[in-house]
């Protein structure tokens, strides 16, 4: 019992990450129909902004709470800038043509950012300062939790809610669901849709950072091409969820996390190797293209030709 | 839908790279002009830190060795290449360095998995490799232009066995290896066979691969087991975090570990983490025997005040053994050459004595090193004599080999020999230092 409530607190760690990630797909998707493939790289981004300025600003040498919180705001706001440059500079040029030219452009910032980041830090990987001092704590019987866990949860579960607000309550976010109804209808009732859309792309890429910080404090390597397999399973986790629909990317990033520990904590005793890991992802991606390509939480009827 | 994942798949096939092989053409003067030697290491990848400190060692042991007139009055010139820490960038870049540069020799990596990867690329146009840190058994057995100059796994995994069973009274063990490493798979298995031998049982093995960055579920798993130390036969990078993992999930039991965990950069990942954790290792930086510490200051100078790890010194020792086989052999004919490498005999090094045996392996002894993280050091614990290594280790055989061996600068000042050689003669056992190497601190 004590070892799956620990393994659960392990899965919902880590689906957590996977959560803020895929909320920036299914964002990005909901509103232009495209699979931002650069934005596991954006998480990658977010991380480097924080290792730069936790460095620059001394947070490494005498670590904090006001450290953390300045690193983890200050990266989001890079992120977002960063990516609000990627959608005026690659993606707008050519969304006017087909939906497959914006997908390869996405394929191909990923490509770039990778090796842009490759030759600015090298490959060698770095290790992130740890902002805060780390204490555990007992829940019952065995189980533990980091404080550096307490943190992932609550950021995560503090910034979903600000989406919700931001989504459902103020008018940027009025005008998010418009854009995403139909485009052309809501230019035609005056809503600005290119800043509706480089904002969505600053929310989502600001989400992805919050994640490369906070998993930086949980495992503190980070190096360019650490967003590769984070990202698709963020993917996986927005179209478990039903991409296109932010309470489903929340709730498939938990589950594919969750499915993921499970697997590499349970399985090794009944002879499947932990290298498995990877494959748990992609095979519930296979199973929910065939079965429920919706997602969980999707609805069918939005399909557009 | 599946159209998209369709063209994302032949996206990363179309990337995916194609190494060529080509064949030697020879005609590369053996008498004169500079010697030219191939250094392949990770400069760059994962494990960036062994490849940083191989370079160093064997750019210092090159520099000393030209500064005394080169060897037969040929220089030596290195040639290094980056394999990235990948085995296909590493049988790459040794074809490219054997057909390409027309090297004499050639000296790598530090992982297994890259040297056994890039070892039959040197087999087969037959130049002479040199492994300095290697220590998958598997590596030599490519062939008989392949050697090394450390000790071998079988060896290293029954020495941490060893301590775990009679140093630290433990009664059972988990492991928990790298699933694709040659190393770790070595490691694991002969710790279980010497833990088992010793009465031990190994109750839980769980794996992981490189690159992973969450160890949380395998830890849990071996948590559940509650077993008396956890062996982590790993790389630096992976052992930092699943060290701090676990000891974030309540496990306080010795952590137990080899070579691959000497490098700084362990400090920076693990931190407090690494608190009661050892390894086995080559040798100890603060070993006061008059060679090492020569070697030590030698190389402070060089690269502002680092300190050598055990790679730097197996990396220098290697290019000293190379430098001795050619002079030796006069001259750089490959086939002479290896020869003159596999005739080396009491070769006294900064990693011990070494004496290339007839599967082309070196019998040396080990130390046991506890992790200081607050100190950020390795503080020497025991040496373990390999068994039926009495010979190479007796004084009598170490205090006659500087004239018939070799005449390195950096040996000369201590005819002695390794305290560790010198401090046990002819014992299989474990053995306190007696003579030598005080603890540090």
């Amino acid at each position: 019992m004590d070892t799956f409530v620990q393994q659960l607190i392990n899965g919902l760690t880590v689906g957590s990450i996977y959560a803020l990630i895929a909320l920036g797909y299914t964002m990005v998707y909901g509103i232009l129909r495209l699979i931002n493939f650069a934005h596991g790289d954006i998480y990658m981004v977010g991380a480097y902004a924080g290792f730069i300025l936790a460095a620059q600003l001394g947070f490494a040498a005498n670590p904090g709470m006001f450290g953390l919180a300045v690193t983890l705001i200050g990266s989001m706001v890079i992120a977002g800038l960063i990516g609000m440059a990627i959608e005026r500079f690659a993606y707008r040029p050519v969304r006017k043509y087909s939906r497959m030219t914006t997908l390869i452009t996405a394929i191909g910032m990923s490509l770039f950012l990778e090796n842009l980041f490759v030759v600015i830090f090298s490959p060698t990987p770095r290790s992130f300062p740890q902002l805060m001092q780390n204490q555990n704590y007992t829940l019952f019987g065995n189980a533990a939790i980091s404080k550096t866990q307490i943190l992932i949860f609550a950021v995560s579960i503090a910034l979903m809610v600000l989406l919700q607000w931001v989504i459902y309550r103020t008018k940027v976010g009025t005008a998010m669901r418009a854009v995403s109804f139909n485009l052309n209808s809501a230019k035609l009732m005056g809503i600005n849709t290119d800043f509706i859309i480089a904002f969505t792309f600053a929310l989502g890429s600001a989400l992805a950072a919050a994640g490369g910080v906070l998993t930086a404090q949980y495992n503190p390597k980070i190096d360019p091409l650490m967003g590769i397999i984070t990202g698709l399973k963020a993917f996986v986790a927005a179209v478990l969820g039903g991409i296109g629909n932010i309470p489903g990317a929340v709730l498939g990033g938990l589950l594919i996390g969750a499915a993921e520990t499970f697997v590499v904590g349970y399985g090794q005793n009944i002879g499947i190797p932990s290298t498995y890991r990877d494959a748990v992802a992609f095979s519930i991606l296979i199973l929910v293209l065939l079965f429920r390509p919706a997602g969980l939480l999707g609805s069918t009827v939005q399909e557009k030709v | 839908m599946k159209r998209i994942l369709l063209t994302f798949g032949l996206i990363i096939s179309l990337l995916t790279p194609l190494a060529c092989v080509r064949k030697n053409e020879g005609g590369v003067s053996d008498n004169t002009g500079p010697i030219k030697v191939g250094v392949y290491v990770d400069l760059t990848g994962a494990t960036a830190g062994f490849g940083q400190s191989t370079k160093n060692g064997i750019e210092l042991a090159k520099d000393e060795i030209n500064a005394n007139g080169g060897i037969n009055s040929r220089q030596i010139q290195l040639i290094t290449e980056d394999d990235q820490g990948r085995p296909e960038q590493a049988k790459t870049v040794v074809s490219k360095l054997i057909n390409q540069d027309k090297v004499h020799a050639v000296l790598g990596e530090v992982a297994s998995t890259n040297s056994l990867a890039a070892a039959p690329v040197a087999q087969e146009a037959k130049i002479p490799m040199i492994t300095p840190s290697s220590t998958n058994p598997k590596v030599t057995q490519t062939g008989d232009y392949i050697f090394r100059v450390c000790f071998i796994d079988p060896f290293q995994g029954a020495v941490m066995a060893k301590f775990a069973a009679n140093s630290l009274k433990a009664k059972t063990a988990a492991i928990f290896g790298d699933v694709n490493s040659d190393y770790s798979k070595g490691l694991t298995e002969f710790f279980e066979r010497e833990f088992n031998r010793l009465g031990g049982q190994v109750i839980d093995k769980q794996s992981y691969a490189q690159q992973d960055r969450d160890f949380k579920a395998q830890l849990t798993a071996i948590r559940a087991k509650n077993p008396g130390v956890i062996y982590v036969p790993g790389y630096y990078g992976e052992v930092g975090i699943i060290s701090k993992q676990a000891r974030e999930l309540g496990i306080t039991v010795p952590i137990l570990g080899g070579d691959g965990w000497d490098n700084p950069e362990i400090w920076n990942l693990g931190g407090e983490a690494m608190k009661n954790t050892f390894i086995s290792n080559h040798y100890s930086v603060d070993d006061p025997s008059p060679s090492i510490q020569k070697f030590v200051s030698a190389y402070k100078a060089r690269f502002s005040g680092t300190s050598p790890d055990s790679l730097a010194a197996l990396a220098y020792d290697a290019m000293y053994i190379l430098a001795d086989a050619i002079r030796r052999a006069g001259t750089t004919d490959p086939t002479k050459l290896r020869d003159a490498i596999a005739q080396t005999s009491n070769f006294l090094g900064v990693t011990g004595s070494i004496t290339i045996n007839k599967d082309r392996d070196s019998v040396k002894p080990a130390v046991v090193l506890e992790l200081d993280p607050a100190g950020r050091k390795f503080i020497y614990k025991e040496t373990v004599q390999p068994e039926g290594a009495a010979a190479a280790a007796s004084p009598a055989a170490a205090a006659a080999s500087p004239a018939a061996a070799t005449a390195s600068p950096a040996m000369a000042a201590s005819p002695a020999g390794s305290p560790a050689s010198a401090a046990s003669p002819g014992k299989n056992t474990n053995s306190a230092p007696g003579a030598s190497p005080a603890p540090t601190k």
